[in-house]
């Protein structure tokens, strides 16, 4: 009897997401094995990675994904160490002021750029007036664009990531190694950076997987350059090609969890605590 | 050692800088009274703020967005509470892997599940695009549910629960009145994060608009894409004003550690 009763409780969310969510994963994966039977369209994955046009586009979300991460990184890295060393009520500040711009809609932190790099934007105004530049600069619809677009987007979840694991570092392991005689660098260099390893590891994931799919950012911030993402949208709402956009799926769930799975794995394996 | 913490704090206060002060641009342009976005503003004016009236399908939308968050939230919360309470509560075979299948909406990129509920929920099911927007909607909020109802679960004393069946109570009855008593705060806090999630979608909703048919995202994205004076800036402040009311309560039910525990 019991043991039903706790299948029954369980039962509704597997069945939903399995008829809304796993099957119609899995058919459009399976699908891109099968070719179109609408014949004009011969794409597959074969033909797909000799197609300049979609190797360049590749590079470029993988460029721009690669860059958003390690910028996150580094600036996110030192002003969480900043945060976590607050007194209590300053944190608080401080992480609230980190987690408003995370839960703000996307299309207004991408809109705010636009009025900031634009083309009569912010930037462009006030440099050709010191007179530094003449011509208005193209920042807004390019690769640049999009990457100042994602660093925004994610630097909010890279700091409270990595505050929440510098908070888990007890402070008596930092009191201890240096009433052992480490010195303020070391205490950081020897301690608290090998303990943050596994977050940064975790943080890292997680904004390059966001970036590499992100839709909003790159559709507003990079015009006519387009990453995986634009791209899949344009193949299935504008060409109505759902062959080539249920390919282009398939390569971002497959990259989405190599990445996850192997980034797991180093996260283990790095933690110093094991 | 003191000045070392000067510099860091520079450095902190110019991250603050990057991340509110677009947010601080747009705000302050919302009031301008001219076409143009203009930073800072030459006059002052709500005549923007008027305008998100005026503009025929900002109303509309945001309607159905509202509409969107809270049928999906009902659902998600149906399917999720006992989910979550079983996920908790009892030891079962491959538990691992249907915890997995429930945080999976979050993993799979927002994009991808975009397209393929197109492609299954319209053309496969033959669902109406808002069904299709409910239930889509539904599959991204239910992890959000799943955890945050987790998370208050695990504080919980089942033994508090065993008493109650062990005096005479229904398993149901106890669920009602000791159980769910318990973990409110979680759920309501569970609601507002879902909530948001739906309601500022784009990756779902990009792909199930059609004539007549739009969330308050897509429509500012397309009016973005069109056009570009202050409207969007005065809706944007509308949106934050929101986001910072719900921020406000999830951080008295929740705390400021349901944002940084991973």
């Amino acid at each position: 009897m019991r043991n039903y009763y706790k299948y029954l409780l369980i039962l509704p969310g597997v069945l939903f997401l399995t008829i809304f969510m796993l099957v119609p994963i899995g058919m459009t994966i399976i699908s891109t094995f099968f070719p179109n039977e609408a014949a004009a369209d011969t794409s597959n994955y074969a033909s797909l990675f000799r197609d300049s046009y979609f190797l360049e586009i590749l590079w470029t979300t993988l460029r721009v994904s690669i860059v958003t991460t390690i910028i996150c990184m580094v600036i996110g890295f030192p002003t969480a160490y900043f945060i976590a060393r607050m007194s209590a009520k300053m944190k608080a500040v401080l992480l609230i002021l980190t987690i408003f711009p995370l839960l703000t809609s996307p299309v207004v932190r991408s809109f705010s750029w636009m009025v900031i790099i634009g083309r009569n934007g912010l930037v462009n105004e006030a440099l050709m007036g010191i007179g530094i530049i003449q011509e208005p600069l193209e920042i807004l619809y390019t690769p640049t664009a999009v990457i100042i677009g994602l660093v925004h987007l994610f630097l909010p979840l890279t700091i409270i990531t990595l505050v929440g694991v510098m908070e888990s570092i007890e402070s008596d392991l930092l009191t201890a190694a240096a009433s052992l005689g480490a010195s303020r660098v070391g205490v950081f260099t020897k301690v608290v950076l090998p303990l943050c390893v596994p977050g940064l590891v975790i943080g890292g994931i997680l904004v390059f997987v966001g970036s590499f799919t992100a839709y909003t950012t790159p559709a507003l911030l990079g015009g006519q350059q387009r990453v995986l993402s634009t791209l899949l949208y344009q193949n299935a709402n504008t060409l109505n090609d759902w062959h080539m956009a249920s390919i282009l799926a398939a390569i971002m769930i497959v990259v989405t969890f190599i990445v996850i799975t192997c980034m797991n794995l180093l996260a283990n394996k790095l933690n110093p605590r094991r | 050692m003191r000045e070392k913490h000067i510099g860091l704090g520079i450095f902190t206060f110019l991250v603050f800088v990057f991340l509110l002060g677009p947010l601080v641009i747009i705000s302050v342009t919302s009031f301008e009274q001219g076409t143009v976005l203009r930073f800072p503003p030459e006059s002052f004016s709500l005549e923007w703020y008027k305008n998100i009236f005026e503009v025929s399908g900002f109303l509309e939308t945001f309607k159905v967005s509202i509409y969107l968050s809270l049928a999906g939230n009902l659902l998600a919360l149906l399917i999720g509470i006992p989910a979550a309470y079983a996920l908790n509560r009892f030891d079962f075979k491959g538990k691992a892997l249907l915890e997995g299948i429930f945080v999976s909406p979050i993993i799979i990129p927002g994009i991808v599940l975009g397209f393929t509920f197109l492609r299954f929920f319209i053309t496969y099911y033959q669902l109406p695009i808002y069904a299709g927007l409910f239930i889509g909607h539904t599959v991204i909020m239910l992890p959000f549910i799943i955890r945050v109802v987790s998370s208050s679960l695990a504080n919980f004393d089942f033994s508090i629960e065993e008493a109650a069946v062990s005096l005479g109570a229904s398993r149901i009855g106890t669920f009602f009145k000791v159980v769910l008593p318990n973990i409110k705060s979680g759920i309501i806090a569970g609601v507002l994060i879902a909530f948001l999630e739906s309601f500022n979608n784009v990756d779902i909703s990009v792909f199930m608009t059609g004539p007549g048919v739009s969330t308050l995202p897509i429509e500012m994205l397309t009016y973005v894409q069109n056009y570009f004076d202050p409207t969007i800036a005065a809706l944007s402040v509308v949106l934050m004003v929101i986001t910072a009311l719900f921020m406000f309560f999830v951080e008295r039910l929740l705390g400021l550690s349901y944002f940084t525990k991973r």
